[in-house]
């Protein structure tokens, strides 16, 4: 089985996230890195299903700064046996142009399937996965929970609105990870050792210029302070009246 | 040639709730732009629903109406909206950011090289562009991107646009799309769907939702939640804690890794407020924080709280609101 899993280095979900001088971009000071939590479910996903199948192996694909080689490291250390990392030069680009990036550097290879998160968690745009696998010509099952591959053919179950859809699909075909497909290990200290030694292929890998234009990145609209209305059960009577006549809620 | 294109989704027969929505900021941006609104409808049996696209604003409906669409499967969806952009030739192409839309909106972007602007919170035409403003980094932050492709695909946010309020009398012309779909056209296939869709609203798309975390203790605490969702006729959502803990299903997860919600109130009961739980609901209308430690840092984004015992308060506030409804 030949997995590929593309993923992303994102500032950590419990990251202060503040606006730089330019307006357009955020304050990098004190900003630790990961790999977006849903790519590690897709890495954790993809190698229980190559260590399950006994043969094959995981790629992993990022394309980003040269400070991603830590995230790469990291994805090794989880269990992929290689890794191709496209150096961003930098530059604004949209979903369809990272999507771009990869599906170019994906078509000549050969795989089974390639697994993606749902979102990534800077960008929140649920996307990639989803133009890749139009890029290259794949189906796509979006929102996976459960997935098996054998045989040339993929079971996935998917989170639908309202329901749990079991989707059959033709490999290879592109998998986007949602939360409950699996749990990401933590590395273990011989996973690091070994990470040290598998191989990382470097591509410089320009995103074309995209139709898309950060002009201003700024905080959210702070919330009004709000009023503690009381203490236990003789307070809800108040709380009551306020979403009534002041919020207008209920 | 129409101004903006608005993909409307069904369900059960009946147009979603989002699809006012989506027709009223279409209509609001065809009205910019100088020309009209088309709406795409697609589905089985779902020519009868035109007309109510038509009350809600569209000057003219094409609908894709067909065996093939009875299950949503982004291969032939995909192929009916090329067919209707074919049609229609719009400057922006709008649709929910629901689940559906998240996995067509990114297709119809690159079925047709266009910019996709996803998961956005107001939409704005000038001077040949069109600018979004969209949440990232969790909400953390917001980007104002300008997007200056021929064609501009951008997903709403549910919740966030102001809904087109139906016309009784008023209507629209309808057009059949023949997207040519063929059953073996279809590479996913959906075989079973298990858990069967429920009549409940979708979190994304609920008015009130009523959440847990982890200070209710256990799951057999849960049935306080349920009725006092039922008395504000709520949902219930989570914190991760709870749903790592195994007492509610990841579906209910609100926050970071759960789902971004935007409701007119979101009460949070026994939840901290982690930075990645206020990432999912710090845009609901009206947060209320029912918590034993008033140091929680939900009480910092709530506009009213209440510093007390939940399986104490929450009872009471049940009964409470019972009382209004009667
Ligand atoms: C990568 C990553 C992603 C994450 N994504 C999410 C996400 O999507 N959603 C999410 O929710 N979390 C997420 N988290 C977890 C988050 O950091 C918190 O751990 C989690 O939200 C805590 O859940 P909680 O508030 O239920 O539990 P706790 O933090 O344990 O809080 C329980 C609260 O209950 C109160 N309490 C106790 N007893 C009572 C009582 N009897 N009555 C009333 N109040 C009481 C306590 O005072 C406390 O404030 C993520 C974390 C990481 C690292
Ligand atoms: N720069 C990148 N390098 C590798 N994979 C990426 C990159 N950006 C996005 N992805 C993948 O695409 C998924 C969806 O990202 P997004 O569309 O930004 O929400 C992520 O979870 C990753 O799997």
């Amino acid at each position: 089985m030949e997995l590929f899993v593309c993923i992303k280095r994102v500032p950590d979900s419990a990251a202060k996230i503040r606006v730089a001088a330019d307006g357009k971009g955020i304050d990098p000071a004190g900003v630790e890195h990961v790999i977006s939590p849903y790519d590690e479910i897709a890495l954790e996903k993809a190698v229980q299903i190559k260590e399950a199948a006994g043969a094959g192996a995981v790629t992993v694909i990022c394309f980003g700064p040269a400070e991603a080689t830590k995230e790469i490291r990291q994805a090794l250390a989880m269990g992929a046996d290689k890794a191709i990392h496209l150096k961003d030069p930098g530059g604004a680009r949209g979903p369809l142009g990272v999507a771009r990036v990869l599906a170019d550097n994906i078509r000549a290879r050969k795989f089974d399937a390639i697994l993606f998160g749902r979102q990534s968690i800077d960008g929140d745009n649920s996307a990639v996965g989803i133009i890749v696998a139009q890029l290259l010509g794949l189906p796509v099952v979006s929102l996976v929970t459960k997935l098996e591959l054998k045989d040339g053919v993929g079971v996935a179950h998917r989170e639908a609105e309202g329901g749990t859809e079991v989707v059959e699909v033709k490999l290879p075909a592109v998998f986007t990870a949602q939360r409950g497909l699996a749990e990401p290990r933590y590395p273990s200290i011989k996973g690091i050792m070994m990470a040290k030694k598998k191989p990382v292929e470097e591509i410089l890998a320009p995103a074309p210029s995209g139709r898309l234009e950060i002009e201003k990145l700024s905080p959210p609209a702070e919330r009004a302070a709000g009023k503690i209305v009381g203490e236990g059960k003789a307070a809800v009577p108040a709380l009551v009246k306020l979403l009534r006549q002041e919020a207008k809620v209920i | 040639m129409a101004a903006v294109l608005a993909f409307v989704e069904t369900s059960r027969g009946k147009l979603k709730k989002s699809a006012a929505e989506i027709l009223g900021e279409g209509k609001r941006l065809a009205q910019k732009l100088g020309g009209t609104l088309d709406a795409v409808v697609v589905g089985h049996g779902v020519t009868a629903l035109a007309g109510d696209a038509g009350k809600l604003g569209a000057d003219r409906v094409l609908v894709a109406d067909a065996e093939v669409f009875k299950a949503f499967g982004v291969d032939a969806y995909l192929k009916a909206l090329v067919k209707a952009v074919a049609a229609s030739s719009p400057r922006l192409f709008v649709m929910a950011a629901s689940v559906v839309g998240k996995d067509l909106g990114p297709a119809l972007a690159a079925a047709t090289q266009s910019a996709l602007l996803a998961d956005v919170t107001s939409v704005a035409v000038a001077d040949g562009k069109v600018r979004v403003e969209k949440p990232v980094y969790a909400g953390k932050a917001v980007a104002t991107i300008a997007a200056s492709s021929p064609m501009v695909v951008a997903t709403l946010r549910p919740n966030v646009f102001v809904p087109a309020q139906p016309e009784d009398g008023r209507s629209a012309p309808v057009e059949v799309v023949d997207a040519g779909v063929k059953p073996d056209d279809l590479r996913a296939v959906v075989k079973e769907v298990l858990a069967k869709a429920s009549e409940k609203l979708d979190l994304t798309e609920a008015d009130i939702i009523v959440s847990g975390g982890r200070g209710m203790k256990g799951p057999e605490n849960w049935g306080i939640l349920e009725k006092l969702a039922e008395a504000v006729g709520g949902v219930l959502g989570a914190s991760r804690a709870v749903v790592d803990a195994g007492w509610r299903p990841h579906e209910e997860q609100v926050g970071q890794t759960g789902k971004t919600v935007s409701p007119k109130l979101y009460i949070a009961v026994a939840i901290s407020g982690a930075i990645q739980h206020l990432a999912g609901m710090r845009t609901s209308k009206c947060i209320v924080a029912i918590n034993t430690d008033p140091e929680a840092p939900i009480f910092k984004v709530a506009d009213y709280g209440i510093v007390g015992d939940a399986l104490e308060v929450v009872p009471v506030l049940t009964e409470e609101l019972r009382k209004l409804r009667e």
